[in-house]
């Protein structure tokens, strides 16, 4: 065959493959790469008002704005604290939890149920559940502050109370839901790691830490690196679970999170500012690329070095 | 070491409703003498891996005791008695290098015993060079070959000195170059270290080769232990005649009447000193010898000339099997027809057994 036969059936071949993309490249560009162009365009226009496509002016004023307002800083904070309680404490968590799982034979299956019902639930209703949980009503302490009580402390409202009361509630809230998707995960992970080195192990002698720390974990690390990434951006991206326990006035009581932020600056009672809160999503994504990109490159380090 | 099974049985109990419960190990009564490499052969799914997991430990008995030297290990844990396992897939911890996976049981010692890392790293060098994967200490196992893997495989059950070495298929992933390689290695590295040795497959050639004695076992059942070519010269049985040899024993459906054996019409031995009745009549390949006025009939298929023999593909009404293999050196070779052939048949190659027990029966 002729060079220029090669590059013809070469481009030829491209093209196929680029016209098979195209649908969903159409969609992820229609739905995903436009809006978050113009996301970006928004932001560095002054005064946009979207009823009459009008702005005053190009610069920076809206990240200035939005980076001095103080419900912002509030909503940056709890989101940081929530993405940094929150990732470690529910894989840790869910980790412990499928080890136990994964040494039960037979109830593995039961319990795999049990656990993922949380997941499958609507946030609102498992919301609900955490008010009942923790809400101080006229009427009763909620079920957590009974339990204090009994204990003879004294009770605090969870919901309307001391702010770290109610960073607490809203972690353990986001733990409880995240859990039982990492659990699943882990599960079939742990299932999958082959029995014949658990073997080897055993004949030399290995303690059960040793045979989790140096054979069970490293060969599920990957999985880890998954749920550690996809939780950070879950976390970041927090809002109905916050409005799940708290109502739709997170400012209000001081427990708004960066997505919360955005919205509220869109649709919210002080809203209809629509270059806030591009700026604020802006900001947003520039945190959770930075956050992802450290983490490939932590873990690209960690695969070389093992 | 010595190794002594006595009666040892291994029952796994049903799964599920639908299946029943499969004996694996059916009383297994023998020793191992020590230093010596043993090859445990039988068909796959008879056994043989569940014998070795017994022996180190990975499997407890159903009943019955396992000796190394005079100590009873039967319920002895498995790292505290110093067998080490070569696992049919190697099962090296692939996130861990060459050196990081042969140190991986020295790091498990404790007290008395713990090791420094200059120790450490001594002795992985030492099994890594017997093994002679030396030069390989830092790549990971993704990053070899087969037969490397296997090398370190080994070095990894050898690097604390086992008392016995237990080997499951150590060959069997490897091409056939490769295996006929490796299997003369094993019977040097066992040789240099002296360490009893049970070697587990299912090809028979390669038992045949580098073993100091086989054990034959089938259904879970031990069928005999001997030298290699005892067992092949003198198999108690017509499982242990076919299982041995390539190409394998021709078998035929006989008879004896008045002290003769025949093979359909074909009086092919005389002086059969057993009762009269049929018998199953086994001949090795190189029992045959071509003759004009042979006594046994048979018709020609096609010769396959393979190097120094050639084999004379035939068959006759009596066989089992496809067809009839002999094996006749190529200066014998001398075919007057196209469709037909005679043999005669040695007396030493030919077996006889009952032909309900398929039972061996000496009839000298
Ligand atoms: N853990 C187990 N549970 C139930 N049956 C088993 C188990 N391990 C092996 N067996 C059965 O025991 C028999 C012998 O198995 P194995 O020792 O692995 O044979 P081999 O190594 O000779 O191929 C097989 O029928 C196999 O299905
Ligand atoms: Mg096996």
């Amino acid at each position: 065959m002729t060079k220029s036969g090669v590059r013809k059936e070469g481009i030829k071949g491209t093209l196929t493959g680029w016209l098979y993309l195209l649908p969903a490249l159409a969609f992820l560009g229609f739905f995903m790469i436009y809006p978050l162009i113009d996301v970006f365009i928004y932001s560095f226009e002054e005064g946009f008002n979207s009823a009459s496509q009008t702005y005053f002016g190009i610069g920076t004023y809206n990240y200035r704005y939005v980076l001095r307002d103080p419900y912002f800083l509030q909503a940056v904070k709890n989101t940081f604290i929530l993405v940094i309680i929150t990732v470690p404490v529910s894989t840790i968590l869910s980790l412990l939890i499928s080890l136990a799982l994964n040494s039960i034979e037979k109830l593995k299956k039961l319990f795999q149920t049990i656990y993922f019902l949380p997941y499958v639930t609507n946030t609102l209703a498992v919301g609900l559940v955490f008010m009942i949980l923790f809400q101080k009503t006229p009427y009763t302490d909620g079920l957590v502050n009974i339990v204090i009580k009994a204990f003879g402390m004294t009770p605090v409202d969870f919901i309307e109370g001391p702010y770290w009361a109610k960073m607490l509630v809203l972690c353990v809230y986001v733990i409880w839901i995240v859990m039982p998707f990492k659990i699943l995960i882990l599960t079939s992970a742990l299932a999958s790691v082959n029995p014949i080195y658990y073997k080897a192990a055993r004949i030399d002698g290995t303690s059960k830490p040793r045979i989790f720390f140096k054979i069970t974990l490293p060969m599920i690390s990957p999985i880890i690196f998954y749920l550690v990434i996809t939780g950070f951006i879950g976390a970041f991206k927090a809002y109905s679970d916050a409005v799940a326990i708290f109502g739709t006035d997170l400012n209000a009581s001081g427990m708004n999170t960066i997505v919360g932020y955005v919205y509220d600056m869109l649709y919210g009672d002080g809203g209809g500012y629509p270059s806030y809160a591009s700026a604020a999503a802006i900001i947003l994504f520039a945190i959770v690329l930075t956050i992802t990109v450290i983490n490939l490159i932590v873990r690209n380090r960690t695969a070389i070095e093992e | 070491m010595e190794v002594r099974l006595e009666h040892l049985t291994k029952i796994f109990p049903a799964r599920d409703k639908k299946s029943s419960e499969v004996i694996a190990v059916n009383d297994f009564d023998f020793t191992i003498p020590e230093g010596k490499l043993i090859g445990l052969l039988g068909p796959s799914g008879c056994g043989k891996s569940t014998v070795l997991y017994m022996i180190c430990g990975l499997e407890k008995p159903t009943s019955g005791k396992i000796y190394f030297g005079e100590d009873d290990v039967t319920d002895i844990p498995s790292e505290k008695r110093g067998a080490g396992l070569v696992f049919q897939n190697y099962a090296l911890y692939p996130h861990l290098t060459v050196r990081q996976n042969i140190t991986f049981p020295l790091e498990n010692l404790k007290g008395a015993e713990k090791l420094t890392k200059e120790q450490r790293n001594q002795k992985a060098e030492e099994a890594a060079k017997l093994v002679q994967i030396d030069g390989l200490m830092d790549r990971k196992p993704g990053e070899m070959s087969g037969g490397q893997q296997q090398r370190v495989a080994i070095a990894r059950a050898l690097v604390k000195m086992p008392k016995v070495l237990l080997m499951d298929e150590p060959l069997s992933n490897l091409d056939a170059r490769l295996r006929l390689q490796t299997r003369e290695e094993i019977k040097r590295i066992q040789q240099a270290t002296g360490i009893t040795t049970i070697f587990v497959t299912h090809d028979q050639e390669e038992a045949m080769s580098i073993s100091d004695y086989i054990v034959v076992m089938k259904d879970g059942i031990f069928q005999q232990m001997d030298e290699p070519q005892k067992v092949y010269d003198d198999p108690v049985n017509l499982f242990v005649a076919k299982f041995l040899g390539t190409p394998a024993i021709n078998v035929f459906e006989a008879s004896v009447k008045d002290k003769k054996l025949y093979i359909g019409e074909d009086q092919v031995l005389g002086n059969v000193n057993i009762k009269d009745g049929p018998v199953w009549c086994g001949i090795r390949p190189e029992g045959f010898i071509l003759k004009d006025d042979g006594a046994l009939k048979c018709s020609l298929t096609g010769v396959n000339v393979m190097g120094r023999d050639t084999s004379i593909v035939s068959t006759n009404p009596n066989m089992t099997g496809i067809n009839i293999r002999s094996i006749i050196s190529a200066e014998d070779l001398k075919l007057n027809s196209k469709d037909s052939v005679r043999f005669d048949i040695k007396r030493s190659k030919t077996l006889l057994f009952d032909k309900d027990s398929e039972v061996r029966i000496y009839y000298d």
